[in-house]
């Protein structure tokens, strides 16, 4: 329990530190955020027109999966923070006190959350821009954001430990994308999955990305009228079976992560 | 005075390289251990294995009372250290940092912030205090990394290379805040590639090489041991020198080397100023007029030389840090 409260303790330390990197220099968020809100121009713009949702707007179906798309890209600046500061010799400072060995980690992952909200501010604006409207109550609303934040979080323990695996800040962003694109894709974010071929079908229902738009999409009220009924359960459970997989994805990456840390001494 | 810091058989290995092969290190209580090699010897590694940064594949190490292999948690509450690249945040400014330090060891929040703004005052950094640590120049940095390292007073301080990299006098001064914390009883791991700051500072030399000790002992004890003083003379004339030769045989404990070209004779001799008074002296009863004289002690750079069989290579500033770093 000590252990615990020496991380949290230790990792707000941290966090106050990658905030204050944030604040002085605002450039690094600048083509993070931005890439969203491309993302949200291309396939409102040049790909919406071509894509069908049978009785319902594209762009109201594409909200939730370019939110769902933001938390999961998003990640990678978890893993980019973590690789900038092995490479830097300030690690090994952090690593000849006597602080929480979990320290680091809890405290980028924590300072992400508030990147993480941001971004999902300013890509829910653009949504709003460009015709998106939750469509339920607030409450609703909040929990779909909570959602959202929720599986950010999860998702950037995933990437701190590739942020750990990697040598250098270039190559986590190479890294990153093969994990995310595939994820992010194959899934019902930017078409229904219901067009997909068989194979890439299956993956997308139980892909947790999936989970995490179609409940955002239930959430805000977003789920095209006359849309057919999910036959898999994660789909029907989404909200559930997306908090599962946080679950899962922390309980495996926390502890492989902190083991990394404690493993990855510069290595001379 | 007790042995604060103790380690036997120290080996480290990578792959195919060995870092450390079989190094034993003691240091007593406020004194200062030199650990003096090339790049790479494995000065380095040694610091990082006592530092709890990396652990060792075979031996012990113990730093005040703690087993660095199975109570590393312990030994970080009792030691500072520096490393040979500044480990700042360039962002913080640097009472940020600081006071970051402070309330990673858990000071509590008016204590870490007291005693950021005194080391500020103390390393001379207080109008600086409030700045991104990247206006800082190099010599800044350092010292506010030093300062890193003592913010909770630890009894044990780790400096690796602390001055590598930095303009003389950035040097002079970081080794006069140096030699004031040993005066206040801290016990110091100092490495170093620099013969000079080895022989400044430590009170005691470990001169490693390929991961091992090569040598042990006082500065003067190391020259005493690649020979004795000598004297050498440059004379006005050329034709002076058989002369000169001559009237310094009674001095000379050794064969005495003369020079043509530069008009000068290297003479060993043993008994220091003493005997150059008589050289002198007889030098000037034979009429032969000097140009220039001096006693010449040893340099540690002699020693190194002697016992490598290659000279400590000295790093010039911007040598890349000694990590294998892959990818692009």
């Amino acid at each position: 329990m000590t252990e615990l409260a020496h991380a949290l303790q230790d990792g707000a330390v941290i966090a106050k530190r990658n905030i204050i990197k944030i604040i002085r220099v605002p450039e690094i968020l600048v083509f993070v955020l931005l890439s969203p809100i491309m993302f949200v121009a291309l396939f409102a713009y040049v790909f919406g027109g071509s894509i069908d949702i049978p009785g319902g707007s594209y762009r109201e179906f594409l909200i939730a999966g370019i939110l769902a798309q933001t938390v999961v890209f998003g990640a990678t600046f978890t893993g980019a923070g973590l690789a900038d500061d092995m490479q830097k010799g300030i690690i090994d400072r952090f690593r000849s006190l006597p602080m929480s060995r979990a320290a680091v980690l809890v405290g980028r992952t924590g300072s992400d959350i508030i990147y993480n909200a941001l971004s999902i501010a300013i890509m829910a604006g653009t949504g709003l821009i460009v015709g998106w409207r939750i469509r339920t109550s607030v409450g609703e609303a909040l929990l779909g954001f909570a959602l959202l934040l929720l599986f950010a979080y999860g998702f950037s323990w995933v990437m701190a430990y590739v942020g750990l695996l990697v040598p250098s800040v270039e190559v986590i962003n190479n890294a990153s994308f093969m994990v995310i694109f595939p994820l992010t894709f194959v899934a019902n974010t930017f078409v229904p999955a219901e067009n997909l071929p068989p194979v890439l079908q299956t993956f997308a229902e139980w892909n947790p990305v999936s989970a995490v738009t179609q409940a955002a999409r239930e959430l805000f009220g977003n789920l095209p009228p006359g849309s057919p009924e999910p036959t898999v359960w994660p789909l029907q459970n989404p909200v559930l079976y997306s908090i599962l997989w946080v679950g899962i994805l922390l309980a495996i990456f926390v502890p492989v992560s902190v083991r990394q840390y404690k493993r990855a001494a510069k290595r001379r | 005075m007790g042995e604060i810091i103790e380690a036997q058989g120290l080996v480290k290995r990578y792959g195919e390289v060995t870092a450390l092969a079989g190094l034993d290190l003691v240091v007593s209580e406020g004194s200062i251990l030199g650990l003096l090699g090339p790049n790479g010897a494995g000065k380095t590694t040694a610091v990082s294995i006592l530092a709890t940064l990396i652990e060792p594949d075979e031996g012990t190490a113990f730093v005040a009372g703690a087993d660095v292999r199975n109570h590393p948690g312990d030994v970080r509450k009792r030691i500072g250290l520096s490393g040979q690249f500044a480990a700042v945040d360039e962002h913080l400014t640097g009472f940020e940092n600081l006071d970051m330090i402070g309330r990673l060891y858990r000071l509590g929040r008016p204590h870490s912030r007291k005693r950021a703004r005194e080391l500020l005052a103390r390393f001379d950094l207080t109008d600086a205090g409030d700045r991104p640590v990247k206006t800082y120049s190099g010599g800044m940095r350092r010292r506010l990394d030093l300062a890193g390292a003592l913010v909770a007073e630890p009894p044990v301080l780790f400096l690796d290379e602390p001055t590598s990299g930095l303009d003389p006098r950035s040097r002079i001064d970081l080794w006069g805040v140096i030699r004031e914390l040993v005066d206040h009883g801290t016990t110091l791991l100092l490495t170093t590639q620099y013969l000079e700051e080895a022989d400044q500072l430590a009170d005691d030399i470990v001169v490693i090489d390929h991961g091992r000790e090569i040598a042990h002992g006082t500065a003067d004890e190391l020259k005493r041991m690649v020979g004795g003083e000598r004297i050498e003379v440059t004379v006005a004339a050329r034709d002076d020198l058989g002369r000169a030769e001559a009237a310094l045989a009674h001095v000379a404990v050794g064969p005495i080397q003369t020079y043509e070209h530069t008009h000068s004779l290297t003479v060993p001799i043993s008994g220091g100023a003493s005997v150059l008074t008589r050289a002198l002296r007889d030098l000037d009863g034979a009429g032969i007029e000097v140009s220039d004289v001096g006693l010449r002690r040893p340099t540690l750079d002699d020693v190194f030389l002697s016992l490598t069989g290659h000279a400590a290579e000295p790093e010039t500033a911007g040598t890349g840090r000694e990590t294998a770093e892959v990818g692009p």
